[in-house]
């Protein structure tokens, strides 16, 4: 508007100058390009990501009878519990008699729970072709994955997570048995006496 | 040279280009799906997963209380739904009300108050005080709500000629008991694969999925 005026003024006088009646486009142009940035933008980054997940077959026989499919040296439990605590071993367990080497770790890039799953993946890749009976050069490391009650759902999907940031195929999430919490109970006593 | 060439003026009609622009833009207005509303706020946590949501699917929101919500990404079966959820239950929802559960968010109360919850003004819907979907730890879908729901919304899908495919999106501080249940209920009734709404983070250094991802690229 200001602009207009101070043409028509600068003349003196001769009223009724024609005013070209273009207006400068560009700033539009601009913003109009600026809001479809936007929109591509938001289009493409509001998909949310996901992951996949297999349950075990829900059958009350099941879980017995996968059991004894699964191979002592292969397999490896992991028990989340409270703190973002993990506590693992390996072999299957079954033993009363001779229970199981459990140790305690954290989610961590090192020394956490991944270099654990990666030596499971390691050793039964270097034991399954030693010939020993019921080795077998197709086996694959079995990881049953056992969520505590007091643990946090961000456990569970970082579990499941390292089993395919580590390329394990074989993996089961199921409930967890009170063996297995009696498990983490006796362990956390072991490191509370050595702490102190 | 005997003339001088005539100055040309520098400007350029911006007409055209102002109108290809405002076409864009109309174009990507109107194709742009923004996030649905959530009643409630989840933080889910992360992961190295980079499979994009499917189309279609039931989400089930979990908040850190454990309560549960559900949606459905498609109108139709979620007309077809509503249909069959108020005959079953003998809700006797009115049209109106019928409409403002397939336009509305996620949902998540017993049966017995979803008469009242489709009365009040969408705008509100947002604030109303949600108990969650009742889950039964008998997990048939008679007495499971969210049994039922995921049962009645996946017969309703296959009506409409799109099978459903589940997502679960859960925040990272419930802990592993609610999201047991909700999961149990998913395999009580027969649905063992699913997907878990996780944000992306960038696969680990010197691992294997790293070493394979470059492979691939």
């Amino acid at each position: 508007m200001a602009e207009i005026q101070e043409k028509s003024g600068g003349k003196g006088g001769k009223k009724g100058k024609k005013l070209s009646t273009r207006i400068d486009l560009t700033p539009m142009v601009d913003l109009g390009f600026l809001l479809i940035t936007f929109f591509i933008f938001t289009t493409t980054m509001a998909k949310p990501k996901t992951m996949e997940i297999n349950m075990p077959v829900d059958k009350p026989n099941l879980t017995d009878l996968e059991k004894n499919k699964v191979k002592d040296y292969t397999a490896m439990t992991i028990l989340l519990s409270k703190e973002h605590r993990v506590y693992y071993y390996t072999g299957i367990a079954d033993d009363p008699m001779n229970p199981p080497d459990v140790k305690v770790t954290y989610f961590q890039n090192k020394n956490g729970i991944r270099d654990a799953v990666i030596a499971l993946k390691k050793r039964v890749y270097e034991e399954r072709n030693n010939g020993a009976p019921g080795h077998n050069p197709t086996d694959e490391p079995v990881i049953l994955i056992k969520p505590a009650e007091n643990s946090e759902y961000t456990d569970m999907v970082n579990i499941l997570d390292e089993m395919q940031i580590n390329g394990i195929t074989t993996y089961a999430l199921i409930d967890i048995t009170s063996v297995d919490k009696d498990f983490i109970t006796a362990t956390e006593a072991a490191n509370a006496g050595a702490t102190q | 040279m005997a003339h001088k060439l005539p100055r040309k003026s520098t400007h350029i009609d911006m007409t055209a280009m102002c109108d290809v622009a405002f076409l864009l833009l109309t174009f990507f207005m109107l194709a742009t799906k923004f996030k649905p509303d959530e009643p409630v706020v989840v933080k889910t946590p992360s992961s190295i997963s980079d499979i994009i949501m499917p189309e279609n699917s039931i989400l089930l929101t979990v908040d850190p209380q454990g309560k549960v919500f559900f949606d459905y990404d498609n109108k139709k079966a979620k007309k077809i739904l509503i249909d069959e959820i108020s005959k079953a239950k003998g809700l006797n929802l009115t049209p109106e009300q019928q409409a403002s559960f397939v336009n509305g968010a996620s949902f998540g109360l017993p049966f017995n108050q979803m008469k009242a919850y489709l009365d009040v003004e969408p705008m509100e819907q947002r604030t109303y005080a949600f108990t969650g979907i009742p889950i039964d730890t008998s997990f048939v879908a008679e007495t499971n709500e969210l049994g039922y729901w995921i049962q009645a919304a996946r017969s309703a899908g296959q009506t409409e000629g799109h099978p459903p495919r589940i997502c679960i999106k859960c925040d990272g501080s419930t802990v592993y008991p609610q999201v047991k249940n909700v999961i149990r209920t998913l395999t009580k009734n027969g649905i063992d694969r699913f997907n878990l709404l996780t944000s992306l983070e960038a696969i680990p250094e010197g691992t294997e999925a790293y070493e394979e991802n470059k492979k691939a690229n």
